[in-house]
Order: structure tokens, then C-alpha cells, then sequence
């Protein structure tokens, strides 16, 4: 196991250093003089002679990514050229914004769906089985901005009973410790604070849900019917055991594997996921902060922005690869 | 006597191809008759809806701006008081277009990537492998994003980002495709028989590996639908006054309060077209490969 997982390690050294060179291509790859497209037409030669020299698109371009990489490993991701902060200052309260977002998301997925999915293998065929499984279907298919302005416009304008934007009371806003809004208010025990932090989440949160709550149903339905059908299954309902603990004790257990696999990749695709939501709630994550980011051309923040969210993105692929062996004993690597 | 008419009869009964089989197969699924007939449905709509529709694209009656629903506007108005029912029809031309090009693109390209690193395998194999496992490193919005974000917003880019990142999927499919093919003993006849290895590319591996490529092509045009009304979506896609779906719900966000409807249809356009093609891959998938049935 602890070779196995060494050797995923050192597998993910050449992916890793690629995907540093795909995102250092980034201001490369902008036709014409990037120093000039990032600063418009009306700038200055200095300026423009300036920016060439910071961004060191004077020099060979090997000696350039040689560069950028000894500095990530310092920790260097470049100077955000809107607000002139290191990146790497500034980015943490966004980075964890949206890792609180794509955790209550993926925890509100795995509850309905898996449950969802067992019932529907429970009872096949009945009502709720069809229309648990219609509605996967739809929700594998939606455009989940367009989920979102629906949540806003039935929960917040039609019923207002839920905030639109934002992801906390701009009047009364959360102390930041570690900036997961829902830690830092039951750290300073403000219970009240840790309510509007859960309103504002349920909008994103739910629309960020769907397709992998659709996805974890399908699959925890599908691999439950196969398990379900299996010996030992019925040995436990033969001998008497009550139906509920036949379902959540024992075919859960082998049926939850292939289902473990698909939530490790719905936490990857989260991610990609988050930056639309974000931009319909206001959500102040790294997704909003890349696609400001655009809008104002500030590349260091596109660069470094899509280069922490794909490193975590792989670190969660990884972790999902292993975790696998601890749930299933039976599965050996060579 | 008996034998030989029983052999008669069974030359003279034509043994189905394979593709009359996967219809066959197909047609036994309802939910993937629906999913085709909503594909189709959209198709129709591309095709010859813009001639039938009421009014043009970019009409602007200003005094006309966002009326809800009515008989002269069933989906009715946006802010410059266009027909909403017409662009969206006029939209599913602009959609349909982006998902099967950026499809078709990826699909060829990935599938020679995948069919030279499938065949050739060692160095070819590991140099394009490990560029797929890179590309697959990001998630895939995010590297449409960062495509875009370098050559710019347009219809056009988005395009080119969506083939960009949807070749890995293509090309990892292919390349195990043909890793089990080329040991089948036909492949080995064939090399036996002097057959160069373009023609056993060609005319062998390719042919037998496309199954799997149509069921994910189909399945990748509903992704590269909802990826494109993305990018429409943030602004990043079709510019104004294009009516791409994704562009016009980015419209609609500013009158939610008063004029809900410039938002419902668009995303109730983009949701059907890719509902019939996830249901429509999910008939082909059972049809076409068997053993991945569930």
C-alpha cells in the first residue's frame, strides 16, 4: 500500500511540472505583445517596457519557466497587477470560500443521492424508484447557472425566504480565523452569524449539488440492484434479519464502492462547477476570483489561480485512488 | 435432402449487419426513442425553424421591452423587446453548430492521437498519454476558460476551447480500443499478409474501434452544449447580440425581479437539447457495446 502509494507520487511528478508549463504558456500563448494586450493600447512605452521586464518576457523561454518554477517553490505565484498583492497573499480567503462551498455541496450530494439511490434499489419499479430516477436524468442534463437563477428567482425574489448573493450579512460580517465561515462562527460561538452563514449556503450549495446528486444516485441504485442480488443477501434476509439492516448493514458495504469511485471524481468536477455558481451567487471564491481576473486581464491571477485549483484538483484524485484500498481490502496493487 | 434445404434456407435469410442489430437493439429502449426524438425535434428547429418563426433575431421594438408571455409573444419579450420564442429558435442553429464541430474535432483528432499511441505504443505511446493525463488534470471548464482567456471571447474561441478539451477523452477511449484489437488474430492475419500499417490503421483498427466513439461523441455533445452556454454564459462565448442560449441567460440575470421569463426559456432550451442527447448516448451505449450494459 505504501508503495503503491509512492509510486502514484512519483507518477504525479511529470503531470504536475506539465501542468506548470501549460499555465506558464498562458501569457506566452496571447498573440502579439502580452505586455501590451494586458496594459491596452493607450499605455505608455515604459510601462509597457516594464511590465515586459516583471513578467520576464525578455528573456529565453526556458530560462523564463526555469524561473517560474524555482519561484513556485518558494511559494512565489506571481504579483495580481490590480491590486499589486502576491497572489499568494491574497488568495486563501477565496481558495477557502470555495472549499466550503464544494463541501456542503458534496456532503448534501452524498446524502440524497446514496440514500436516494438505495431506495430506489429497495423498492424497484415502484413510484418513488421512477421518479427518483427521472429526475437524476433531468438533473444529470442541467445547466446547473441555470439551476441557480431559478433557485434565486423562486427562494430568493418569488418566496424570499433565502439570500441571492454573497456568504454572509454585509452589515454584520464573520470575523475570519481560518475564512470557512462555518468554523470561524463556532469558534467565537456567535450561533446567530453561524445561521445566516447555512442560509446563504443552501442556494449555491444546492444547485452546485445536482448533477453529482444525480450521478451518486444512478450509480449507488445501480451497484445496490447487482449487490442486492447476491447470495449473501439472501442468507441475512433468509435467517430473518429485519430488511433495513439487511440494506444499510450489509449491501451497502460492498454496494458503496463503485459509488466511492464517482465521488471522487464529483469532487474534481466540483471545482470546475464552483466557478459558475460563484458568479451567479456572488460568491467571493477562487472561481470569481479567476473570472475577475479575466476581465481585467490580471494573467499572474488567471496563471496562479487556475494552477491552485487543478493542483488540488489531482491532490483529490489522488487521495480518492487510495482511500479505495482502505474501503476495499480486495483491491491489491501490483 | 433435408439438409441441404435447410442450408438454402439459411443462406437465403439475410443475416443482419451490424448496425441493423444496434437499431434493433436501440429501438427497444423508450427512453432512448425520446431522447432521439427531442435531438431531432432541436435538429428540425436548427434546420428549418429560422423560416418559420415570427419574427427576426435582433427586431427591436422598444416600446414592446420585456412583455411576459403572451399569444403574439409565447416566450415573450426581452429588454430590447426581440421575440425571445425566435432567437431561441434562432439559438439552436448557434448551439447544435458549436457541439457537433467542437465534437467532430475532438473526436477526429483524439482518435488519431489514440489510434498512433494505441499502435505504435512505447515512446508514442508514453509522450501522448502523459499529455492526456495533464490536459485531464484540469478540471475541464477551467481549462476552456484559460483557453478562451488567452485568445480572446468569441463564438469562435469557445469552440476552439471545447474541441481542446474534450480530445483527451476521445483519444484515452481510442488508444485502449486499439491496444485489445491489434492482438485479435485477424490484425496478426493481416500483417502476416504483408498489409502496410497504414492500411491496418485504416481500414482494420479504425473501423472496429468506432463504436465507443459514437456513443461518447453523442454523450460529449450534451457536455460541449452545456460548455458552451457556459462560456456564452459568462461572457467568455457568443457575444451580442448572437441569441446563444448561454448569452442570453447572462442577459436575463439583470430583470429576474421583473421579467423571469428572459431566464426560464433559454435554460429550459439548453436543458431539453441536452437531456436528448445524454438519453439518446445512454440508448446508443446499450445498443452498440453490449458489455458495458448495466
Amino acid at each position: 500500500m505504501l508503495n503503491y502509494a509512492g509510486r502514484r507520487l512519483l507518477q504525479l511528478i511529470p503531470v504536475l511540472l506539465g501542468m506548470t508549463f501549460i499555465v506558464f504558456l498562458i501569457i506566452r500563448a496571447i498573440p502579439g505583445d502580452p505586455a501590451q494586450v494586458i496594459l491596452g493600447q493607450q499605455a505608455t512605452e515604459d510601462a509597457v517596457r516594464a511590465l515586459r521586464e516583471q513578467l520576464g518576457l525578455d528573456d529565453p523561454w526556458y530560462i523564463q519557466y526555469f524561473e517560474y518554477l524555482t519561484g513556485l517553490f518558494t511559494g512565489d505565484l506571481g504579483e495580481s497587477l490590480r491590486t499589486s498583492t502576491p497572489v499568494a497573499d491574497e488568495i486563501w480567503p477565496y481558495l477557502a470560500a470555495t472549499i466550503e462551498l464544494s463541501v456542503f455541496a458534496i456532503i448534501i450530494a452524498i446524502i440524497v443521492g446514496v440514500n436516494a439511490g438505495i431506495i430506489s434499489a429497495w423498492f424497484q419499479n415502484s413510484w418513488f424508484d421512477y421518479t427518483a430516477m427521472v429526475l437524476a436524468l433531468v438533473g444529470v442534463s442541467m445547466p446547473i447557472f441555470w439551476l441557480g437563477l431559478m433557485n434565486q428567482w423562486i427562494f430568493s425574489i418569488e418566496l424570499g425566504v433565502l439570500p441571492t448573493t454573497g456568504r454572509e450579512n454585509v452589515r454584520d460580517p464573520v470575523d475570519p480565523i481560518t475564512h470557512f465561515y462555518v468554523i470561524d462562527t463556532i469558534i467565537q460561538g456567535n450561533f446567530d452569524q453561524l445561521a445566516v452563514v447555512f442560509r446563504h449556503l443552501i442556494l449555491p450549495g444546492t444547485a452546485l449539488a445536482t448533477i453529482p446528486m444525480a450521478i451518486i444516485a444512478r450509480m449507488t441504485r445501480s451497484s445496490m440492484l447487482e449487490v442486492m442480488r447476491s447470495d449473501y443477501i439472501r442468507t441475512a434476509r433468509a435467517k430473518g434479519m429485519k430488511m433495513f439492516l439487511v440494506v444499510y448493514k450489509h449491501a451497502l458495504k460492498n454496494a458503496i464502492i463503485p459509488v466511492l469511485t464517482i465521488i471522487g471524481l464529483q469532487m474534481g468536477l466540483l471545482l470546475g462547477g464552483a466557478i459558475l455558481t460563484e458568479t451567479i451567487f456572488g460568491w467571493p471564491g477562487i472561481g470569481r476570483y479567476i473570472y475577475d481576473a479575466i476581465g481585467f486581464r490580471d494573467y499572474p491571477v488567471i496563471q496562479s489561480g487556475i494552477l491552485v485549483v487543478a493542483f488540488i484538483f489531482v491532490m483529490i484524485n489522488l487521495f480518492v485512488d487510495l482511500l479505495y484500498s482502505f474501503v476495499d481490502p480486495r483491491i491489491k496493487y501490483d | 435432402m433435408a439438409e441441404a434445404i435447410d442450408n438454402k434456407k439459411a443462406q437465403s435469410e439475410k443475416v443482419p449487419g451490424p448496425w441493423v442489430e444496434a437499431w434493433r437493439g436501440f429501438r427497444k429502449s423508450k427512453i432512448a426513442l425520446v431522447g432521439m426524438g427531442i435531438v431531432l425535434f432541436f435538429i428540425a428547429m436548427a434546420i428549418v425553424g429560422p423560416f418559420l418563426v415570427p419574427e427576426g433575431i435582433n427586431d427591436q421594438k422598444l416600446g414592446e421591452r420585456l412583455l411576459p408571455p403572451s399569444a403574439e409573444y409565447w416566450f415573450g419579450t426581452d429588454d430590447f423587446g426581440r421575440d425571445i420564442l425566435s432567437r431561441i429558435v434562432y439559438g439552436a442553429r448557434i448551439s447544435l453548430t458549436v457541439g457537433f464541430l467542437a465534437v467532430i474535432a475532438s473526436a477526429v483528432i483524439g482518435s488519431i492521437l489514440g489510434i498512433l499511441a494505441g499502435y505504435y505504443g512505447r515512446w508514442v505511446d508514453t509522450i501522448i498519454s502523459r499529455i492526456f493525463d495533464i490536459m485531464l488534470a484540469f478540471p475541464s471548464i477551467l481549462l476552456a476558460i484559460a483557453v478562451v482567456a488567452v485568445l480572446g471571447p468569441s463564438l469562435r474561441n469557445a469552440l476552439i476551447a471545447i474541441a481542446i478539451i474534450n480530445v483527451p477523452n476521445f483519444g484515452r477511449l481510442i488508444r485502449s480500443k486499439v491496444l485489445s484489437i491489434k492482438e485479435d488474430e485477424y490484425i496478426t492475419a493481416a500483417r502476416a499478409i504483408g498489409m502496410k500499417n497504414a492500411r491496418i490503421l485504416f481500414s482494420h483498427i479504425l473501423p472496429n474501434s468506432m463504436a465507443p466513439v459514437i456513443v461518447q461523441g453523442t454523450l460529449a455533445v450534451a457536455t460541449a452544449i452545456i460548455e458552451a452556454a457556459a462560456l456564452g454564459f459568462l461572457g467568455l462565448g457568443a457575444q451580442a447580440p448572437a441569441p446563444e442560449w448561454g448569452k442570453m441567460l447572462a442577459d436575463a440575470r439583470t430583470y429576474l425581479t421583473t421579467a423571469p421569463w428572459t431566464m426560464i426559456f433559454p435554460g429550459l432550451a439548453i436543458m431539453l437539447t441536452v437531456l436528448g442527447f445524454n438519453l439518446m448516448g445512454d440508448g446508443l451505449r446499450d445498443a452498440l457495446d453490449p458489455r458495458m450494459k448495466s
